[in-house]
């Protein structure tokens, strides 16, 4: 059996297999439901950057489930496709290898972080689900299957979120609360979905593209699709369960959630650029998109100010660079349908918007976990009361280092690179926009110095004796983050020519995206 | 005039539950609020599919020379449906672990994450 | 939940063999009738929670083990992956069986039949396993938020 045309659907059968055999797997030993998600993980983003190479060399992948090939899309005499399929483009593809690098992190970190709980074979099939849940949310081509994987990382995020329910009443408050928004907002896509088969009877992302005319059922879809998306993603008129959830999932989870928001993120841009493109009244959306993405910068930052809490400080500023995806792409799509300006900036604008969102699941993600190593050794997370822990926690202090500056935006770390592409080019857009994005990095940088300053400055406090540095496989996943952080602050140009830019041009070829199914240009 | 009255009825379904969100404040009510929602999205896609006089898709023991009915929107409403079982469940259960840990499902009192 | 009456929990006794049975007729017809694995699941677990009803909640966790509901529900979606798997020769969730003469392999006729429970390749097999699923995962969902109730109630009482 030939295992390349089916690696599409290896990379989130996978974990699906794993997450339901795992049950059954801990009946025979408790030891291993950790190690086995570890390896099937690992698998999976194997799996991942394989299809991604073939992506970026040969086009846009195809899957069909249960038909007689992997590519035959069209079964004969049909002008639109009625399987599911999985379509996968440099932008899928670079979400996909977001997603399977922190999800696999996470279940690297989870294997000594979450040692002590009970219950971990449901926590290690709910992690593999709620990946299955991204990845599909990423891969997929068909619309009502993008409901179903939203539904199902909605649901198994909102299980790991409510984890530690058991012995405290904190989590289930903020499982509850998320969901909440998201059943709401996803019963609003299927909403939008209905319309979309109401008026032209296929389900299939391509075949709509193609067939959309902008009629007024499409502009009500369209007004009900983005403020929801936006509100899973966290952007800020609807934020109020980012903090909330962020903070009191355990920190792996944390990490994770934080690439699932950029899924629903990723499905925002897909439906304004794949199903409608320029037959939008690209300006209004776009500004639409760009308040979005200036309302959270802003109030994201100042209300990470003022917060006392690590992980409620931290989720505040995820809030705050959500803002900076929004803008690049948003700008990006307010100039859509004028080509010199896409040429001159929109591009540039639209690659610095995507190449943040990976930048932003590592650093984010790298701070997320040190702020749950600090909690694994001190059992707070209020900053009041650390100080001290860069004497006996070395490595986590680099790593906050590290994470800290790269989300200021400083060089030579990932952030910098990201956001320096969208100063330049949103500048040229507008120049307040790029004044604000700017003030913005500042107060991210000072709220960092103050987290740095009262978590591990100051002397040795004597509550603190017995802390040390945590185990190995909290530090390996630290690492590894760190690691792909300094390599994309020292190397930009290659992963902006081999996967960002790429990613754009696929948001920005509707055509292309259609014809890799329907065929004829 | 007749046949748009489901769509009355989606419409009805999803405000109310909108209006149950919004104005109430017992933790089990949002969820039936939210129940109230899926039940208009469901009608809405099951409506889309009806034809007037038609049977249900199924060739097993059909009568004769009826038209049927499109049986997409029908597994649509069907995948639907299950997903709002396990989310209803699940929102139920973490109602109840809010209930062991504050003594009350009142969303005023439920507010310990704030700020 | 208190054990109800002699009259109820005796009825519960008839009814509940043929709930199941009808539940798993619903199972096992699904590709050619309304239902399916889901909804015969559905009616399945709806006799447990008739037994938790009648008998209260104390007395049921005798009949329904939940670590056992739990492993059959987790073996029912092993069982689901792995048929989407067995098609993995040709594609992801192909249908093998279909009308190649073997198990449920008789070719499906088009059009008005009386209906042949010997068609429909891997989509019987995968009923039977979502039956088997869903029938224990809602009996663990009626286990624990009746074993919920019985904890709200300590505390009303207090």
């Amino acid at each position: 059996m030939n295992i390349l045309p089916h690696l599409p659907i290896l990379i989130i059968a996978l974990p699906l297999l794993g997450a339901f055999i795992l049950p059954l797997l801990n009946r025979i030993n408790k030891k291993v439901p950790g190690i086995f998600s570890v390896l099937i993980l690992g698998a999976s983003l194997f799996f991942t950057i394989l299809v991604a190479i073939k992506v970026m060399t040969v086009g846009p992948q195809v899957y069909v489930f249960g038909a007689q090939s992997t590519g035959f899309t069209l079964p004969s005499g049909l002008k639109f496709p009625i399987r599911i399929i999985f379509e996968i483009d440099a932008m899928s593809i670079f979400m996909g290898l977001i997603t399977a690098m922190v999800s696999f992190l996470g279940a690297v970190y989870s294997l000594t972080f979450i040692q002590k709980e009970e219950g971990l074979d449901k926590y290690y099939a709910l992690l593999l689900l709620l990946t299955v849940g991204m990845f599909g949310m990423e891969l997929t081509g068909d619309i009502f299957n993008f409901f179903v994987f939203l539904e199902i990382a909605s649901i198994a995020s909102v299980a790991l979120i409510s984890f530690q329910a058991l012995y405290k009443g904190e989590p289930a408050e903020a499982g509850f609360k998320y969901m909440v928004v998201s059943s709401i907002s996803a019963l609003i896509v299927l909403f939008a979905v209905g319309i979309f088969y109401g008026q032209y009877d296929v389900l299939n992302l391509a075949a709509l593209a193609r067939l959309i005319k902008y009629s007024q059922l499409d502009k009500i879809a369209l007004g009900l699709m983005v403020p929801v998306l936006a509100m899973k993603a966290g952007a800020v008129p609807m934020h109020m369960w980012t903090p909330d959830a962020y903070s009191e999932a355990p920190a792996p989870i944390t990490m994770i959630l934080v690439a699932a928001s950029q899924a629903s993120l990723y499905a925002l841009f897909r439906v304004t650029f794949t199903l409608y493109n320029i037959q939008l009244n690209t300006l209004t959306v776009g500004w639409v998109i760009i308040i979005f993405g200036l309302l959270s910068m802003f109030i994201g930052v100042t209300m990470a100010i003022i917060q006392k809490d690590i992980k409620r400080l931290m989720a505040y500023h995820a809030i705050s660079q959500t803002g900076y995806m929004l803008l690049g792409v948003g700008v990006g799509l307010a100039v859509l349908a004028d080509p010199v300006a896409l040429q001159k900036y929109g591009i540039t604008a639209m690659e610095g918007g995507i190449f943040h969102i990976m930048n932003h699941a590592m650093y984010k993600g790298l701070l997320f976990l040190t702020a749950g190593a600090l909690f694994y050794r001190t059992g707070t997370r209020d900053l009041n009361h650390m100080g001290g822990l860069a004497h006996s926690m070395k490595y986590t202090t680099i790593f906050f280092i590290i994470g800290a500056a790269a989300i200021a935006g400083l060089p030579p770390f990932n952030g910098f690179a990201s956001k320096l592409l969208i100063y330049e080019s949103v500048y040229r857009f507008n120049p307040i926009l790029s004044i604000i994005a700017m003030v913005v990095s500042i107060l991210t940088l000072a709220s960092f110095v103050k987290v740095f300053h009262s978590a591990f400055l100051g002397p040795k406090l004597p509550r603190y004796k017995e802390v040390k540095e945590v185990p190995t496989s909290m530090v390996f996943a630290m690492a590894v983050l760190s690691g792909i952080i300094i390599f994309f602050g020292l190397f930009p140009d290659v992963i902006i020519k081999n996967l960002v830019h790429p990613a754009a041009m696929s948001l920005i070829e509707q055509v292309k995206y259609s014809a890799t199914i329907l065929g004829g240009m | 005039m007749i046949s748009n009255f489901p769509y009355i009825a989606v419409i009805v379904f999803i405000s109310l539950g909108i209006y149950t969100l919004i104005f109430n404040k017992n933790l089990i009510k949002i969820a039936i609020g939210i129940c109230l929602i899926e039940n208009g999205a469901n009608l809405f896609l099951i409506t889309l599919g009806y034809k007037k006089g038609a049977v249900a898709p199924i060739y097993t023991m059909a009568p004769a020379g009826q038209s049927m009915v499109l049986p997409t929107p029908q597994a649509l409403t069907l995948t639907s449906i299950v997903i709002g079982l396990a989310t209803t469940a699940l929102i139920l259960s973490v109602a109840m672990m809010i209930y062991k840990h504050y003594g009350t499902l009142d969303t005023d009192e439920v507010r310990r994450l704030r700020g | 939940m208190s054990p109800m009456s002699k009259i109820v929990r005796t009825i519960t006794k008839f009814v509940y063999s043929i709930i199941i049975i009808f539940g798993f007729y619903i199972i096992v017809h699904g590709h050619l009738t309304p239902g399916g694995g889901f909804q015969g699941g559905a009616v399945t677990a709806s006799a447990f929670a008739l037994l938790l009803v009648s008998y209260g909640s104390l007395a049921s966790k005798k009949f329904v083990k939940k670590d056992f509901l739990s492993f059959l529900e987790s073996s029912g979606l092993t069982l689901f992956i792995a048929l989407a798997f067995l098609g993995l020769g040709t594609t992801f969730f192909y249908n093998l069986l279909a009308n190649s003469g073997g198990w449920f392999g008789n070719v499906s006729s088009v059009g008005i039949n009386p209906g042949d429970m010997n068609t429909g390749g891997v989509v019987p097999l995968m009923n039977m396993a979502v039956g088997l699923e869903v029938l224990s995962g809602l009996g663990v969902i009626l286990l624990v938020m009746a074993g919920a109730m019985e904890f709200t109630k300590k505390k009303e009482n207090l």
